[in-house]
């Protein structure tokens, strides 16, 4: 079975952008075969955090306007997932621009799935809405259940999650 | 990036151009430049984000807790933070750090200049000089030179992880060495990645080399850290080209830091109110001599003498300072042995400590006045970048002057580039930088 890698992005004192870091705060509390990253606020960690894993989701948080708590996933490859213009800063390499940045250098594992969380508040030391907070573990559930899923033909696509999937 | 453009009435034109925002820097702020008249009328580099206050957060903290807090001033360059932070607190102290401990911080440094360097050579400088407009459209045509530049950012980064504890916000550092230090073995694993790197810095030396610098020259003094023994880190005197030779100690009569109205981030001034220079071009030009052989070497191949004045050179120089770091840190691995202790005792102290050390963007001065418990009442951090504020503006408005004649969109990819020189840390007090250019036209 493949190995399952769960890269998490986001500042856990930056209200919902903790997003990722609940997700891995819940699948350590109950440990499988799932080796967790915290990747901070840096993406381009993840160039080399994924290097030789074959199945890798990748949890941050998003901001679409969708209700606080909804779970969007993407392949690698869909075309929603456009890199936005590059920011000022080193934080403007932001995730969809570091796996565009994959692609263009053959740096993308073989299975790449992207989970968002949508927040709406992300202000210096505020608490992670309760709805995101539910969405991280609902999100940490379905990871787990993949991994223990070894008939899934898809890791990337075992939770099908439509544009509202909150649980 | 994106361009806007706003005309004015009264009796002159005024064009305006705005780009928003202005990529590859670290941090927020903007640039504006005012042409008037076929003449740079001001160019101000402004810092628009709120002051952070770390220095407010130090005072009624314990002096032990001051490495760890400064090191959140920045994600690329911590390290800095917790070097200048050690060696003030130290010297209050009285404490000589174990040899080895000295070693293993500079080994540390290494590790944040070479990750600190790399990420700006490749990812923000680089496509300035090769026409894109990110490392991402660079990485389409350069793929191999930026696979290399992210794993040598990389290595830097495991070197802070194995020495510092984890690679951003290091957290093993602590007044009087470490908390933990690593084994011989934990060093070993770094050698073969580090002596790829030294091959790869070469690498980047010789591509750097092949880019085209206009032909500008600073009028500024450079200020840097000056050792008798060593390509200046963490120890040293500071010197200038103008002469000045002090000790650490004696920064505060020597700069003076002030407030200016279109920015959030003090000015640092010299004696005579001057504008200075520290970084790259300043430790470089005052410590040729010092570099490792293979280093100098690798300059004088690209076209470097002991001397650098050109601040778009600044980027060859980084790359030159990627292959000492590499080479130091190969010879600090090699001379290790772990120490009888990670730490020496280091007990509450009264009065002020100074340090100063060389963070990638140039020297960073720390002073901290602390009471008999060890409580600090009064801390003082000057940042490379506040630094060189007046020098990007008067290079701005020296170097713009040139190419007045030049398309809107050339002035201004040059202009950001005069920015990007100095590789400015604005994150280490703000994020983000936009360009205005105001053009006024004036009628006769």
């Amino acid at each position: 079975m493949s190995r399952v890698v769960v890269v998490v992005v986001g500042n856990r004192l930056r209200g919902d952008d903790a997003a990722g870091p609940l997700v891995a705060d819940a699948l350590r509390a109950a440990p499988g075969r799932v080796r967790v990253i915290e990747a901070g606020t840096d993406p381009l960690r993840l160039l080399d955090a994924w290097e030789g894993d074959e199945a890798v989701f990748v949890v941050d948080a998003v901001c679409s306007g969708a209700t606080p708590g909804t779970i969007h996933t993407f392949a690698a490859d869909d075309a929603g997932l456009l890199p936005e213009p590059l920011g000022g800063s080193t934080h403007g390499f932001g995730l969809a621009t570091v796996v565009e940045l994959g692609r263009t250098l053959g740096r993308l594992p073989r299975q790449l799935t992207i989970i968002g969380i949508e927040g709406t508040r992300f202000d210096m030391g505020a608490p992670a809405h309760p709805d995101v907070q539910r969405a991280a573990i609902a999100v940490a559930a379905r990871i787990q259940a993949s991994v223990h899923a070894p008939a899934s033909p898809s890791l990337g696509r075992v939770v099908p999650v439509s544009g509202d999937g909150r649980s | 990036m994106s361009a806007r453009t706003a005309k004015a009435g009264g009796a002159g034109r005024t064009r305006r151009i705005v780009v928003n925002p202005l990529a590859r820097i670290e941090g927020e702020a903007e640039l504006h430049l005012t042409i008037r008249g076929g003449h740079v009328a001001d160019a101000q580099l402004k810092v628009v984000e709120p002051p952070r206050l770390f220095e407010a957060i130090l005072r009624g903290r314990s002096f032990i807790e001051v490495p760890d807090i400064t090191a959140r001033i920045c994600g690329i360059c911590p390290v800095a933070y917790q070097m200048s932070a050690v060696q003030a607190l130290e010297r209050l102290c009285g404490i000589e750090v174990d040899p080895q401990v000295r070693r293993l911080r500079r080994l540390l440094y290494c590790g944040e200049w070479i990750e600190s360097h790399a990420l700006h050579v490749y990812m923000l400088h680089a496509p300035d000089f090769l026409g894109y407009e990110d490392a991402l459209r660079l990485a389409a045509d350069f793929p191999a030179e930026v696979r290399r530049g992210l794993r040598l950012k990389q290595i830097g980064n495991d070197v802070v992880r194995i020495v510092g504890g984890r690679e951003i916000h290091p957290i093993n550092v602590r007044v009087g060495g470490f908390y933990r230090v690593p084994t011989v073995a934990e060093l070993q694993r770094l050698v073969e990645p580090l002596a790829w790197a030294r091959d790869a810095a070469l690498e980047t030396v010789r591509w750097v080399a092949n880019f085209a610098f206009p032909d500008f020259e600073q009028d500024l003094p450079l200020v840097a850290l000056v050792h008798p023994d060593e390509y200046p880190m963490s120890d040293g005197r500071i010197g200038s080209t103008q002469g000045l030779d002090i000790p650490v100690s004696e920064f505060d009569t020597h700069f003076t830091e002030e407030h200016v109205e279109h920015s959030t981030a003090l000015h640092a001034v010299g004696p005579r109110r001057e504008p200075y220079v520290v970084g790259p071009l300043a430790r470089y030009t005052l410590n040729f001599a010092r570099l490792p052989e293979v280093a100098r070497t690798a300059a004088r191949a690209a076209g470097l003498g002991p001397e650098c004045r050109n601040p778009f050179k600044s980027i060859l120089v980084r790359a030159v300072e990627i292959v000492a770091a590499c080479d130091d840190g190969l010879r600090l691995i090699a001379e290790y042995e772990p120490p009888a202790a990670p730490a020496v005792a280091a007990p509450p102290t009264a009065g002020t400590g100074y340090g100063c050390t060389e963070a990638p963007r140039g020297i960073c001065h720390h002073r901290y006045r602390v009471d008999a418990r060890g409580t600090i009442l009064d801390a003082r951090i000057v940042p490379p970048t506040s630094q060189n504020q007046k020098g990007i503006e008067r290079d701005l408005r020296r170097f713009a002057a040139t190419i007045l004649d030049r398309p809107q969109a050339e002035l201004v990819w040059k202009c950001e580039q005069v920015v990007r020189n100095y590789d400015p840390c604005i994150s280490c007090s703000t994020h983000f930088l936009k360009v205005h250019v105001h053009r006024e036209h004036r009628r006769r």
